[in-house]
């Protein structure tokens, strides 16, 4: 597990020595984060990293985790999928089994912290149980609720204005109609996770042989969990277009998580697409796949990102990281990450897309300026120690009111 | 006897306040409706985000003006704006209402984004930490300056003079105390405004050193 000070190679002594002395001022503080997942998506990626590294830095941070059922997870990825704007049904049923297992774990969980902080919607009801007892609540959103189906949002309202601060990771997802206090912080990588940091050769080179992938012909790859807003099936059309011209190869590459029912459906509609042409690789991993995710990224001439919906589309940060030419649809937090033509190319359609990746591939001294661009940003804006700065900073405001705090 | 300089750093928690505008009329409406921390994260947010590019548009009005909206002669408006010689975030607000009220009485198009493509309007707390760091002389500061972090350089560059309305920054104003008038003055009259953080640093160490061995 990394430590604090093995960040100073990357980011320079300057800011890791400032984490410290922000740190401190939370002496005392116990932070609580409370997710659905203890393995599988970005959530739990970045809690798993970022914990350890709070408490390295001398802050008294801890993570549970509630406990679901099939029927809970399925009733949440509904949810889920109408604050992203969906048309689906989520009854009264539904809302009252969600209050019901949120009112259980809130039952079985130790809500000790003096800061409880519950990431995305699936948690959110244990503020019913909140005290007022002086500890604070933060409602942390990862996900896109800009375009929400109504009623989900509006049941989903009525406990975000019970916590003192909730979070968002772009501006438009932010809520006009929400009355706590919203934060703006985006999510992060960590450079030195299995997932991030650097590869031998031989690394890559294995992974790319166990694929069956030819690295004489360009790569072009979506890592993705297999979902409907990561939009596999138009990926598979894009290629298509593009495969017309270029010879190369598809990679969609993706896991699953233990509170999403949707993927293996996915998985299965995407097979069936794909399977007259050799040159299109699914590949299913497993969610223990971190080193095979780095190689497969490092291994791709090009990765592509073509989602419907997104969070902050943590994949892009990661293909940016690696100076990957990354192009991807214009949605959620992948404005914030690529500036068009800059450090990436933005998108808003399939024929966009295909016409984009024809060009990138054929120009490979443009595709590297955009992927250094791109790894640069990343650097300044998107590494776990700037997200962790954001935190403390975050953690510390709940005890401030005013505008310019001095510590 | 001048006491020695003080160096602290700052960082900003970015608040959203859940308002938009879909075309210069709305903008005008939400510049003057914001509070103050909002027109300042406006003004100044892209010269920490973007300390290792080249220097970006001075403001966000201006980026979203001119790349979002594509009115250029508006947003150049507001791109050349001297941020440098405003003290005062309420001058900076009106200066901003005057242009966009002359564009809308002249006729100006008013017509709205494409949705998703609305401005945001943010704001930012600001939270200031002393660092273990006193520099008693030229020597000290220039070496202090080379290895603090640029939210140091920012704060005292830019947050002190902006925010806690002190007439220049601070560190011209620790000079003259040192009876380093000229040098002082060299400093306050850069525009650190249209160049990245990192070569602002590397200019006011030159002058420092120029100065020490002079």
């Amino acid at each position: 597990m990394s430590r604090v000070d093995d960040y100073r190679a990357i980011v320079g002594d300057e800011e890791v020595d400032e984490l410290y002395l922000l740190a401190e001022r939370l002496r005392g503080k116990a932070v609580q984060n409370i997710n659905s997942t203890a393995i599988g998506g970005g959530v739990a990626e970045i809690l798993s990293r970022m914990v350890p590294l709070l408490r390295d830095l001398g802050v008294d941070a801890h993570w549970d985790v509630i406990k679901g059922n099939e029927k809970f997870f399925t009733v949440t990825k509904n949810m889920h999928n109408a604050l992203h704007g969906l048309n689906v049904d989520v009854s009264e049923n539904d809302l009252d089994y969600f209050l019901e297992v949120n009112r259980q774990n809130s039952e079985d969980l130790d809500l000790f912290g003096d800061i409880v902080f519950i990431h995305d919607p699936q948690p959110i009801g244990l503020v019913e149980k909140r005290t007022h007892n002086g500890n604070k609540w933060i409602w942390r959103c990862h996900i896109d609720i800009s375009e929400p189906q109504k009623s989900t949002m509006d049941f989903l309202r009525g406990f975000i204005d019970r916590y003192d601060a909730a979070v968002f990771s772009a501006p438009r997802f932010a809520r006009s109609d929400v009355a706590t206090r919203q934060i703006l912080i985006s999510p992060s990588i960590d450079p030195l996770s299995e997932k991030n940091r650097d590869l031998p050769k031989a690394a890559i080179d294995a992974v790319v042989e166990r694929y069956g992938l030819d690295r004489d012909r360009p790569i072009v790859t979506q890592i993705s969990r297999f979902d409907y807003f990561k939009d596999p099936m138009g990926v598979i059309e894009v290629y298509k277009k593009v495969k017309n011209h270029i010879d190369c190869q598809l990679v969609l590459a993706g896991g699953g998580a233990t509170d999403d029912p949707e993927g293996p459906r996915v998985l299965d509609q995407i097979k069936s697409a794909a399977q007259s042409d050799p040159d299109i690789h699914i590949i299913y991993l497993p969610p223990s796949s971190d080193l095979e995710v780095n190689a497969l990224q490092r291994a791709s001439t090009v990765i592509l990102q073509k989602s419907l919906r997104e969070g902050f589309g943590l994949t892009v940060t990661e293909a940016l990281w690696k100076a990957k030419p990354v192009i991807a649809t214009s949605t959620g937090g992948i404005p914030l990450q690529i500036r068009h033509k800059h450090s990436g190319i933005l998108t808003y359609s399939i024929a966009g897309m295909a016409h984009y990746l024809k060009e990138v591939l054929s120009e490979p001294e443009c595709a590297a300026k955009l992927g250094l661009n791109g790894r640069e940003h990343i650097k300044n804006n998107f590494l776990i120690t700037r997200h962790i700065k954001d935190y403390l900073c975050l953690f510390i405001s709940l005890y401030h009111e005013e505008d310019m705090v001095h510590l | 006897m001048s006491e020695g300089f003080h160096f602290y750093t700052q960082y900003h928690l970015v608040e959203v306040l859940g308002l938009h505008t879909r075309n210069p009329g709305e903008l005008l409406e939400g510049i003057k409706a914001v509070p103050a921390s909002s027109i300042y994260y406006h003004t100044h947010r892209f010269l920490q985000q973007h300390h290792y590019l080249s220097p970006e548009p001075p403001n966000d009005f201006a980026f979203w003006l001119m790349d979002i909206m594509h009115l250029n002669s508006l947003g150049e408006e507001f791109l050349s704006i001297d941020t440098v010689h405003y003290c005062n975030l309420e001058d900076l607000r009106e200066k901003f209402q005057d242009i966009l009220e002359e564009y809308l009485s002249n006729g100006g198009s008013n017509t709205d984004c494409l949705p998703g493509f609305e401005f945001h309007f943010l704001a930012c707390k600001t939270f200031v930490l002393p660092m273990p760091y006193v520099a008693h002389n030229l020597t000290e500061f220039a070496e202090i300056l080379k290895k603090v972090s640029i939210r140091a350089l920012y704060f005292h560059m830019f947050e002190a003079r902006m925010r806690l309305g002190v007439p220049d920054n601070d560190f011209s104003q620790w000079l003259k105390s040192l009876g380093e008038k000229s040098l002082a003055n060299k400093i306050s009259r850069l525009d650190p405004y249209n160049m990245t953080l990192e070569s602002l640093r590397k200019k006011i160490i030159r002058m420092v050193e120029d100065r020490v061995q002079s």
